[in-house]
């Protein structure tokens, strides 16, 4: 405990007064608490202010159909976000109304991660190595951003569509995003379902009786 | 043998050093904390795993589970200019130096310029009323409200930054970027409709603001409820 020495004291009315020797002791317990219980609040509060961000990029034509007749069907698999959280179905390939399987998925480390990360295997394991070269120091920044570019914009790179429909949740179409950035898919895009498509949600989702929730 | 003595006062520990340790972290926090503005909506963000940090100039569009858009903007040399530029936009609405001073200060917003002057001089308990009745900044086409904000906000950003001498190229890697804070629970088309104002105005990159994945999403609502 910190202490205050009386220093000189004495003088006064009463000049016999004995001036009191040792020290008075100033009781700092109240004060000190108060400090750390204000430390306590402005670290926590500091901490749980800063908003985080992801980046999403949208196309500048909102018909591309142009577009995706340029790209290699093998190299596609389409996510489809129904309207309620746990439809999250999948397919690989193109769309063909009869014979398309939908996948029933979910947005979980144990679902499309996993499908994903498997497709995209070549695409990661270059990922993987190019990491490695920039902590052992082999390679700058800069080098490894253009190089990071390179591979996961590859032209034989698998690419995923999201498609979702009106009532699609936020959160859904978000984690869709976080999963295809865990898995280094870059050629990505959002799109609205089409009407076939969202038919077939409608009906896979109540062939395995997905309840609300 | 000496007996050892025992002091009979109770042993003291210094504990000013780990006094002044702590005032002087709590000096620091309490000088750096930036409080924020009251929110005239609850919108909690869905969760993610990426840690980029929400840039520090930014237009942040707020979302909430009805559709309502929020608008705010930061810094406020460029808020004074940006409803200067409206006010040229919107002739019909007047503001006093006052209500633009106060305007300036406001956080985000999510009421039409017809109700604006009304809900920046109002008391707080004027201003819930109107955010619990507003709808919103209109962003329909045929009062695309929004639409001007977004565009007049990129002005007044460029106006300000010139003033303060930045070059073009400066700007292009320091400028003004696009944010969007959504409700979890929003349905995407809601926030489409956003979306497509901003595309409208040939803006294509965007922030979605997110909470860190594991991290406790109630903890901040802890924090005020106590």
């Amino acid at each position: 405990m910190a202490e205050i020495v009386e220093g000189g004291g004495g003088g006064g009315k009463h000049g016999k007064k004995k001036a009191k020797k040792g020290s008075a002791r100033l009781d700092m317990t109240p004060m000190v608490d108060l400090a750390f219980l204000l430390l306590t609040f402005f670290v926590l509060a500091a901490t749980l202010a800063k908003p985080k961000a992801m980046e999403i990029i949208y196309p500048k034509e909102v018909d591309d159909k142009e577009d995706k007749t340029k790209l290699d069907d093998a190299l596609a698999t389409t996510l489809l976000l129904g309207e309620n959280e746990n439809e999250v179905f999948y397919y690989s390939g193109a769309y063909k109304p009869d014979t398309t399987e939908l996948i029933l998925t979910d947005l979980s480390k144990d679902g499309f991660r996993k499908i994903m990360l498997d497709k995209n295997m070549r695409v990661n394991d270059q990922v993987v190595q190019l990491k490695a070269k920039l902590e052992s120091k082999e390679i700058d920044e800069l080098t490894y951003e253009e190089a990071y570019k390179q591979v996961v914009g590859a032209k034989d790179a698998p690419f995923v569509v999201i498609k979702t429909v009106d009532k699609t949740k936020f959160k859904n179409v978000i984690g869709a995003m976080d999963e295809l950035n865990i898995c280094n898919v870059r050629k990505r895009a959002i799109q609205d379902m089409a009407e076939s498509e969202a038919i077939a949600v409608r009906q896979r989702a109540s062939e395995l009786d997905l309840k609300k929730k | 043998m000496p007996k050892i003595k025992i002091p009979k006062s109770a042993p003291s520990l210094d504990m000013t050093p780990m006094v002044d340790l702590a005032f002087l972290l709590v000096t620091f926090f309490m000088l750096t904390a930036k409080f924020r503005n009251m929110e005239p909506i609850e919108a909690d963000p869905p969760s993610s795993t990426s840690l980029t940090q929400l840039p520090e100039k930014v237009m942040l569009i707020t979302i909430d589970t009805a559709g309502r858009a929020y608008f705010d903007i930061s810094g406020r040399t460029v808020r004074e200019k940006l409803l200067e530029r409206m006010m040229v936009r919107y002739p019909a609405v007047k503001m006093t130096q006052e209500q633009i001073e106060n305007f300036s200060k406001m956080g985000t917003f999510g009421q039409p310029m017809e109700l604006l002057a009304q809900y920046i001089s109002g008391d707080e308990d004027v201003k819930s009323a109107l955010d619990k009745a507003g709808k919103g900044i209109p962003l329909d086409s045929l009062n695309n409200q929004l639409g001007d904000w977004i565009q007049e906000g990129y002005y007044a950003f460029v106006d300000d930054a010139t003033e303060q001498g930045l070059t073009r190229d400066q700007l292009k890697e320091d400028g003004l970027r696009y944010a969007i804070k959504a409700d979890a629970n929003t349905e995407y088309a809601k926030i489409e409709k956003v979306i497509d104002v901003f595309r409208d105005k040939q803006i294509f990159q965007f922030n979605m603001v997110t909470n860190l994945e594991g991290s406790d999403t109630n903890a901040d609502a802890n924090l005020n409820a106590q």
